[in-house]
């Protein structure tokens, strides 16, 4: 037991050593992971400790990393490439969409694509377009990727590990904004809390569902908290995996409140709400007090930084979601 | 030399010889018989031959050793054959059957052998470049003496995964064979219109890389370029680049009215025809008599539409895949990964 406060960022970083210092077939890639230790510094450290061999520093050059490890996921490898930014993962598209999804079902399961796509996501850095952007919606779309996001830095430490030991191709979405915030857990546990691919009931609740991934997630918390002030007992979901949907879990709390917040930072149009909100509509149609409700980023691109204030899902459009939701 | 140094030597050439020949006529006859087949509708989807490319297929692929990779293009069924996978098992992908190496589901694009390390013809233009550079990447880290080929055309030189690729490549010093299949058109697009500088070779070399041009339509040519290219790879350690200068004499695919390429300079490329050229080889190089060598094209002619039409045969009674099996292999069977991590 070693009750440790460490940030998500450290807590990432943790998780690729243990994983690195388990199997050598894992190795890292990406633009400028190794002596600068990547721009948010989440490799920092690997490339002195492992090797430039374990811990590749690549030209920019995103669908050649993307492709480089697909490659060398074909002969056993277990690559984990850092995408720089949300944005700089387009350039990689066709890799991810055309090769790493597909060519398992391709190869009629001959061969496997273990591979990790690790992609800081989301605004709240005072970053322009394409460096505070939330992709997600594009992968969790594709079938043959596994797509995730950790909110806090116990689940990063584990989810982390849990990707680069999945067999499938994960996309790996990290809050860019959540890098520092710290938290307390046992960094010596041998077992996760809970499997890659589960949604965690972060706070119960009886009057509405509040559910969301990534950065969000915190802000979720906060406005439960002010909730409980005024009497509304909120319960707040941490998605964690986009891909597979744990959708029972999220029906489960549905039809136990009877009302669904969806929030995220991506644009509300396609955004993942769309989907939870048909599937919950499909199966949770007698038991909804109230439509859906999706808190999301508007449909433009990713404003300026002095304005993303207005873009973002904040407190109070959070707690305005929760009143629209029971108003019915 | 000894005499029978001498008589070893020249039984090994014949070997050679008699090999790409057999090997070209085949991939020759399987194309037809693929076209014949699409007009018949008895295979769908898209289909892009490489009737007058077999002298690359043939001797780039017949150069490499079973344990090098092969990174392939949606113009693969040469390749394919090339490489050994089965005529049967590339013809019931052609059909859409279970039992082709990509279980029916690639189709004529995307072959698919992994026991061969052939890693698939690609629909995605230079699509399978990255993938090549992480192969060998794989290679060089674990110390295997294997060398990757990736063979792709004209058209995907002017990709960015090509420049991408070439360049990891030779940075990171990996034993990557790229070979361009230089047949003068992008789909519809001749080599003028697509590239600013037509001379791919030099292009390549600008890299770092080692980088020849080779005539794509003499197989020895080939075979010889190819041998040379994979003893300068596996010795240095190095990439190197084979611009092999071919050409199609079909359309791009079925669906491809031809109507860019002149009428004349098609039928002056095939007066270099590779299959009779080497035929004829045979006999200028005193290996045979213009009568024996008629009679060995009938034999192996003879053999050729037999394997095909058994191919044929074996295709259309195998079984589609079941539309409930179409969810498998989407991921992994295995669900959720292990909760226990440390």
């Amino acid at each position: 037991m070693a009750l440790e406060k460490v940030t998500l960022g450290k807590s990432l970083t943790n998780g690729m050593r243990k994983a690195m210092d388990r199997d050598p077939k894992v190795v890292l890639i990406g633009e400028d992971i190794g002596k600068l230790g990547g721009v948010f510094r989440i490799t920092e450290g690997l490339q002195k400790d492992f090797g430039e061999e374990r811990v590749i520093d690549s030209p920019l050059a995103e669908s050649g990393i993307v492709g480089t490890a697909v490659g060398m996921a074909l002969r056993g490898y277990r690559p984990v490439c850092e995408i720089q930014f949300d944005g700089f993962v387009y350039p990689a598209f066709d890799q991810i969409v055309c090769q790493v999804a597909k060519l398992h079902a391709r190869a009629l399961g001959a061969v496997k694509i273990p591979m990790v796509i690790r992609i800081p996501f989301g605004g709240g850095i005072g970053s322009p377009e394409h460096h505070s952007e939330s992709p997600e919606a594009y992968f969790a779309h594709t079938a043959g990727l596994r797509v995730v996001a950790c909110s806090n830095p116990e689940d990063a430490h584990w989810m982390i590990q849990q990707a680069i030991e999945c067999d499938d191709p994960v996309i790996f979405f990290e809050p860019k904004r959540r890098y520092h915030d710290r938290a307390e857990y046992d960094t010596d546990a041998t077992s996760a809390p809970r499997g890659l691919f589960e949604a965690n009931i972060v706070r119960p609740g009886t009057d509405v569902t509040l559910l969301g991934y990534g950065p969000v997630v915190k802000t979720m918390v906060e406005a439960a908290a002010a909730a409980e002030a005024e009497g509304t007992s909120i319960e707040v979901i941490d998605l964690r995996s986009l891909s597979p949907l744990p959708i029972d879990t999220i029906v489960e709390s549905v039809r136990r409140t009877g009302r669904l917040v969806v929030v995220h930072e991506a644009s509300s149009f396609l955004g993942m709400a769309s989907e939870i909100s048909a599937q919950v509509t499909e199966r949770c149609f007698y038991e909804l007090e109230a439509p859906v409700i999706r808190v999301a980023g508007a449909n433009i691109p990713y404003p300026p930084s002095r304005m993303e204030e207005d873009f973002l899902p904040d407190l109070d459009r959070i707690l305005d979601g929760v009143d629209r939701a029971l108003a019915y | 030399m000894s005499a029978r140094d001498r008589e070893v030597e020249h039984d090994t050439h014949l070997d050679l010889l008699s090999w790409l020949l057999r090997q070209m006529i085949r991939i020759r006859r399987f194309e037809e018989k693929c076209a014949e087949l699409y007009s018949a509708t008895k295979i769908r989807g898209f289909l892009h031959l490489c009737i007058g490319e077999e002298a690359v297929a043939v001797g780039v692929v017949g150069a490499l050793d079973a344990h090098d990779a092969i990174v392939s293009t949606y113009r693969e069924h040469g390749h394919a054959l090339a490489r050994g996978v089965p005529m049967e098992s590339i013809m019931a992908e052609m059909f859409g059957r279970a039992t082709g190496c990509s279980g029916g589901r690639g189709g004529s694009m995307h072959l698919f052998d992994a026991s061969r390390r052939f890693y698939g013809g690609n629909a995605i233009v230079a699509g399978g470049l990255p993938v090549a550079v992480g192969l060998a990447l794989a290679d060089h880290l674990t110390g295997d003496k294997a060398v990757t080929a990736c063979l792709f055309g004209d058209g995907a030189f002017a990709e960015g995964e090509f420049h991408e690729s070439a360049n990891l490549a030779a940075l990171w010093h990996l034993p990557v064979l790229f070979c361009c299949e230089n047949n003068r058109y992008a789909m519809g697009t001749a080599l003028a219109r697509e590239h600013a500088e037509t001379d791919l070779t030099a292009r390549a070399a600008a890299y770092g890389m080692v980088a020849w041009s080779v005539d794509g339509m003499d197989v020895l040519a080939v075979r010889e370029a190819t041998d040379r290219a994979l003893a300068y790879v596996r010795s240095s350690g190095q990439p190197c680049f084979l611009e092999l200068r071919t050409y199609r004499f079909r359309s791009h695919s079925m669906y491809d009215p031809d109507r860019y390429r002149d009428k004349a300079e098609i039928e002056h490329w095939k007066q270099s025809d590779p299959i009779p050229a080497l035929a004829s080889r045979l006999v200028s190089e005193g290996l045979m008599t213009a009568a024996e060598v008629e009679e060995w094209l009938a034999e192996i002619e003879s053999e050729v539409a037999t394997e095909i039409d058994e191919a044929v045969a074996v295709a259309e009674a195998a079984p589609l895949e079941p539309v409930e099996d179409l969810t498998r292999f989407v991921t992994t069977a295995a669900g959720d990964p292990v909760r226990r991590t440390s």
